[in-house]
């Protein structure tokens, strides 16, 4: 009996063996680097384009190989993109530091001290994305206009803050719901006040959700586009708007829209590079919950 | 002094209308280990956060050392809490989730560390005291959670299951220290289990609930010998104690195809009570395999234990008995034998629909 079976054994190990060599090329891997080369190649090639002369950007064929060169990106910022770049700095620091203040304590009462009314909250604070932002527009334009406020970056801070203030509620209650209500428990058994129990323990455990829960919300607000361009004009003007001034009407310059794109584009991926893990995780958890 | 007293304490399950504990009333001493035991759903742990101040008490009062808990937040009763899934600040190292509650009072980092060192000692943790929770086996974990509770010297420890989360051997072992520990201490405990040799071990006195009703509140001797009803009866003690409800005859009781007899005094009791049956309640050990008189039974099992063996029966109209026999004489199965009660043995009368005890 013992001996067949160890015979079975030795015959279906080698097979297994090779099932695992013969996985390593299998078609879906193919496919994913396809997929992953699909989405890079854009954004590779417009920060080649960067590099090159214009008259290197314009050649038919697409030239690949060619010797780079800074110029345009001095051009950009000869041609002063330093206003929009404030512009946007400012907005974005501002509307995603004021979104933390609002939506930890919101999403720690949401989380960890619920009432009956709790799901209808949640409900209220998600269906403001709902609504498309092209309906929103119109009594946006006119409220601000008549309140004074169009062209003020102020006006853009206010609005990327409740733009991203449901998502960031989101996201950072399901890393509170993480914390085991234990926890909170043997802290106020030991003599802990709220607000001490809060910043010594709920908080040095829900720091990497509340930093993944920042960054999307900073890279939401950099590249938004559609409140920017419709409220501002000139003295607000943040970098997305400040791109289309590249896209001239008389014959495209492409390297120096490449260069300015790079430009717009670099502080996100900077950001996104730095926080990828804790954005998938948060993210995910997201679904979970 | 911290004597505790529930006084018709009662605790309502939020969001319905059954009581989680029904006017709960014990009387604890200062210094006595009480456990709470019960099966799932009996309120043993709402009972022991109401005294926490975890939960809300709903109805009547507890007192701590003469001093009413209503209305007072868990942070301010001077208790400190072991609780089942150990709930040690993750980010913090032993030393300091040891010394937490000390630094919320104000103590100094001198005296702070002095304490969270003796306590390290007592319970064989000072080679993990710059360690982080997550690095820590089960058991260690255990201990820096009693660590915790100890260094605040507190007026009361309340124990919510500590053990369940550990593997048996190290239950047993552990259980003999937290006794040993608490009897040097001298701290009033109030330790809550679903583990009834838990409870007879460990507790002065135990207290066994059931749906949110206090049965009976007694020390583990007089609750083996003289359970107060039939559900006290068949949850302390295991294997559990016998119980059928029987037909009463002239001389005694008819189990199965045979009769066992009473004392006059039962019979009397039984009688005064107008009842033509009776549940019966004998424990394993009082019943024996005898040759020549007895109830006949069918071996349908024999678990053998090494220094004992129980051997489950069953009588002929279908009632089911557990006796206890040597492991070297033990019946073999599908044997046809007799049981008898021992002659000393204590049979214990129930009543068959309430279950109160009747002698």
């Amino acid at each position: 009996m013992t001996t067949t079976a160890e015979k079975s054994t030795e015959a279906t190990a080698p097979a297994v063996a090779s099932k695992k060599k013969s996985r390593k090329f299998s078609p879906w891997g193919l496919v994913a680097w396809l997929v992953g080369l699909g989405f890079f190649f854009p954004v590779f090639w417009m920060v080649l384009t960067a590099f090159k002369s214009e008259g290197d950007a314009a050649t038919n064929p697409p030239k690949l190989f060619f010797t780079p060169t800074l110029d345009q990106f001095k051009a950009v910022f000869e041609q002063g993109i330093g206003p929009a770049m404030l512009n946007s700095i400012f907005a974005t620091g501002i509307s995603t530091i004021l979104v933390l203040l609002l939506g930890v304590p919101a999403a720690f009462a949401l989380s960890l001290r619920p009432v009956r009314k709790t799901q209808d909250g949640l409900f209220f604070f998600m269906s403001t994305k709902m609504l498309p932002i092209v309906a929103a527009i119109l009594p946006l334009y006119v409220i601000v206009s008549n309140i004074g406020m169009l062209d003020n970056i102020w006006s853009l801070v206010i609005l990327y803050t409740s733009m991203n203030l449901p998502i960031a509620v989101w996201m950072m209650r399901s890393f509170f719901l993480e914390v085991p209500g234990e926890l909170l428990e043997a802290a106020s058994l030991d003599g802990a006040s709220l607000m001490r129990s809060v910043r010594e323990v709920i908080l040095p455990l829900v720091s990497p959700g509340i930093a993944a829960t920042a960054l999307i919300c900073v890279i939401f607000a950099w590249n938004e586009f559609f409140f920017a361009v419709n409220l501002t004009a000139v003295n607000a003007q943040t970098m997305p708007v400040y791109l289309v001034g590249f896209i001239a009407g008389e014959g495209q310059y492409w390297a120096v829209l490449s260069a300015a794109a790079t430009i717009t584009a670099l502080p996100v991926i900077l950001c996104g590079w730095f926080a990828q893990n804790k954005l998938v995780r948060g993210l995910s958890f997201g679904a979970i919950k | 002094m911290a004597s505790i007293q529930y006084k018709k304490a009662s605790c309502i399950y939020p969001g319905s209308d059954k009581l989680a504990v029904d006017s709960l009333s014990l009387d604890i001493q200062d210094g006595e280990f009480v456990v709470l035991v019960g099966p799932s759903g009996s309120g043993k742990s709402t009972a022991l956060r109401m005294l926490a101040g975890l939960e809300d008490i709903d109805e009547g009062h507890i007192e701590i050392g003469g001093k009413d808990m209503v209305g007072v937040p868990s942070k301010d009763r001077d208790i400190a809490m072991v609780f089942q899934n150990y709930a040690l600040y993750p980010n913090k190292t032993v030393a300091e989730n040891m010394g937490f509650a000390l630094k919320l009072r104000g103590v100094s980092a001198e005296e702070r560390r002095k304490k969270v060192e003796d306590a390290a000692k007592i319970l064989d943790l000072t080679e993990f005291l710059d360690r982080k929770p997550a690095k820590l086996s089960g058991g260690q974990r255990q201990r820096v959670a009693m660590g915790r509770a100890i260094v605040r010297e507190p007026q009361v420890f309340c124990m919510d299951e500590p053990l369940s989360n550990l593997d048996a051997k190290l239950r047993v072992q552990t259980r003999t220290q937290i006794a040993a520990l608490q009897r040097r201490l001298g701290t009033t405990t109030v330790y809550v289990t679903h583990d009834q040799v838990e409870a007879m071990t460990m507790g002065d006195r135990v207290a066994v609930l059931r749906f949110g009703k206090l049965q009976q509140f007694a020390s583990p001797n007089d609750l083996y010998d003289k359970p107060a009803n039939a559900f006290v009866a068949g949850f302390i003690g295991s294997p559990a104690m016998n119980l059928v409800t029987v037909p009463v005859t002239e001389n005694g009781v008819k189990i199965g195809d045979g009769t066992m007899e009473l004392e006059r005094a039962d019979l009397t009791k039984i009688s005064d009570a107008g009842l033509n049956e009776v549940t019966i309640g004998i424990r394993p050990e009082v019943l024996e395999i005898s040759d020549s008189v007895g109830v006949d039974v069918v071996v349908d099992l024999v678990e053998d234990l090494g220094s004992e063996a129980f051997v489950y029966t069953h009588a002929g109209s279908g009632v089911e008995l557990v006796a206890r026999c040597n492991p070297r004489t033990a019946p073999n199965l599908a044997d046809s034998v007799k049981l008898r009660r021992h002659p000393d043995g204590t049979v214990h009368l129930f009543h068959p629909k309430t279950g109160e005890r009747l002698n």
